[in-house]
């Protein structure tokens, strides 16, 4: 048996959560005395992969490939995994990995956790996994039963380690003449110029509190200035204050960067069910009552229009003196 | 067109979560359960708007016990043409998956949805499974749906941006913010689930890959530590020596 991780390339290098997940699986092999091989779509400097701790590096070839279809990634890894004698199946739990992991596991009758935020516990043949549920109230023990397993991880779970050596990719051909997927990608619109924001390891977010979009220049400028992605929450989005894109929260997108500062946000529960991973939070809010300070790591009550500047400035003055 | 609704039966996003002594089972006493979020404001209320504008039936389907009756009511009274139960306990994903292809196998479906995830075990799963087990495509997290002449046109999300993708039906897709907006059920839609169709059908068998043997509460977070609102640089201090997250 060995353990097979799925990677991808984004912006002409090997994703941090890639990168996370081979370190994953690759503890998975060491523990259980076996390789870890790394399948990678696409062309680019493919060292980190080994520095990782893959073994081995499988650059899968096929035209088919190229659009990320997840019909055809799924028959390739499959592929892929019978070559390798593959029963351990690793993927970052991220728009790949929501798509072709689930769909790899019912192929494969495999048992799946996905979003697991803790490395495995093997025993024997008992095996289990940790995942956050109820929205990250609560972690549960998943305990794989089938043999073949899959496993997806919570990106910004674990730090990335690159302490192993480079190895040599070597292409895989697959054969994929037998699947033919009817969805046919008419348009990407790629978002320029932003940093995408359930990547980002620091937010900076901002609710009702600013009053009106045109007072966004300083949220954009201190996230700017500490190198932030802005995020908003949901009432800021259904007033068109701010793009859907940016609604972080229950029923918008779920986060879980190092750092988040919310800025005019009371903090309702459903607004704390996607922002709750974050490792440090940091609350801003004129009103001292305000339910999202119990959630927060540091808190300041003020003036989002007084306390915005002079947090810039701050920043603006740390990096100059880190320099 | 006939669309299928998978929805689940999930606590109310402000209930507080226990479990029973040993930690082993969630404690759903006293707890509000509601449909979840993401299969009812944006995978139902699509496929209602779909079947309002171009003709059609909108069934909604459930894996559970008879105690979830209430949550499909919900679902019919929102305007859901009838409903559909299978009366099996939702162990995890996969045999919930595979109970609901079981059952649309030779239904005809052109389109099956879900919303993009749970808000109770958050695994974002059952689409893509179904899928496979009825070999369809697959589109997942997805912002806006438009069907015509036979042919969806979705925009989903994908690492640093969208996607615009058309596909011919039948197919399976999730459903993410954006899609639509929440309705809230009027009288008469309530008045009238009570006499739409709800369907029992008896468990297929199903595997079990895999089981929670614990539950743990997350660790909330220690005090807050309050900064003088006239001194933020003090802020950016603790976030670099303290948090170490600058």
């Amino acid at each position: 048996m060995s353990v097979l991780i799925y990677t991808e390339i984004a912006k002409g290098k090997v994703k941090k959560s890639s990168l996370e997940a081979v370190n994953y699986g690759s503890r998975i092999a060491k523990q259980l005395n076996t390789t870890a091989s790394a399948v990678v779509i696409g062309d680019a400097d493919l060292s980190d992969l080994g520095k990782a701790g893959a073994s081995k590096v499988l650059k899968l070839k096929n035209d088919k490939l190229a659009g990320l279809n997840g019909q055809y990634i799924t028959a390739a890894v499959e592929q892929v995994a019978t070559a390798e004698n593959s029963s351990i199946i690793i993927f970052a739990h991220d728009f790949t990995g929501k798509e072709v992991a689930p769909r790899l596991a019912a192929k494969l009758k495999a048992g799946i956790v996905a979003g697991a935020v803790d490395n495995p516990t093997i025993s024997g043949d008992a095996f289990s996994v940790k995942k956050n549920v109820f929205s990250g109230k609560a972690v549960a023990t998943y305990a794989i039963a089938s043999a073949k397993k899959v496993i997806s991880i919570l990106p910004n779970s674990f730090p990335v380690e690159l302490t192993g050596s480079a190895v040599e990719a070597t292409d895989f051909a697959v054969n994929l003449d037998a699947v033919n997927s009817p969805i046919k990608v008419k348009e990407v619109k790629k978002v320029s110029g932003e940093l995408n924001l359930p990547d980002a390891e620091l937010v900076v977010s901002a609710g009702r509190g600013m009053k009106g979009p045109e007072n966004w220049g300083m949220i954009e400028e201190l996230a700017k200035e500490l190198g932030a992605a802005t995020a908003c929450s949901r009432p800021v989005a259904d007033m068109h204050w701010r793009p859907h894109h940016e609604h972080v929260g229950q029923t918008g997108v779920a986060i879980r960067p190092n750092l988040y500062i919310a800025i005019g946000i009371s903090g309702a529960i459903q607004h704390l069910a996607g922002v709750n991973g974050s490792k440090t939070i940091v609350v801003i809010n004129s009103d001292k009552d305000s339910p999202f300070f119990k959630s927060a790591d540091y808190g300041i009550v003020g003036d989002a229009f007084e306390v915005v500047p002079k947090l810039i400035a701050a920043v603006k003055h740390f990096k100059a003196n880190k320099n | 067109m006939k669309i299928l609704v998978c929805i689940s039966n999930v606590p109310d996003t402000t209930t507080k979560i226990a479990f029973s002594a040993d930690n082993s089972t969630f404690n759903n006493a006293g707890v509000q359960f509601v449909i979840n979020p993401y299969d009812e404001w944006y995978a139902l209320v699509r496929a209602l708007e779909l079947k309002e504008a171009n003709g059609g039936n909108v069934t909604i389907i459930h894996v559970g016990a008879a105690d979830s009756e209430a949550t499909i009511r919900k679902g019919l009274a929102i305007g859901a043409d009838d409903a559909v139960r299978i009366d099996a306990e939702p162990n995890d994903a996969f045999a919930v998956a595979e109970q609901i292809a079981a059952y649309a196998k030779d239904k005809g479906f052109d389109l099956i949805m879900a919303g993009k995830e749970t808000i109770s075990y958050n695994g974002s799963m059952v689409g893509a499974m179904l899928a496979e087990l009825m070999n369809l495509p697959y589109i997942s997290l997805a912002t806006k749906l438009d069907v015509a002449a036979g042919v969806a046109t979705i925009e989903h999300d994908i690492d640093g941006g969208t996607e615009v993708l058309e596909c011919a039906l039948p197919l399976v897709l999730s459903a993410n913010k954006g899609m639509a907006e929440q309705r809230i059920p009027n009288m008469k839609g309530i008045m009238s689930a009570r006499t739409k169709p709800l369907t029992v059908v008896p468990a297929a068998s199903a595997d079990k890959l895999t089981s929670i043997s614990n539950y743990t509460l997350s660790a909330g977070r220690v005090d807050c530590k309050y900064i003088d609102a006239a001194n933020p640089e003090q802020l950016i201090e603790l976030l670099h020596t303290q948090a170490k997250v600058i």
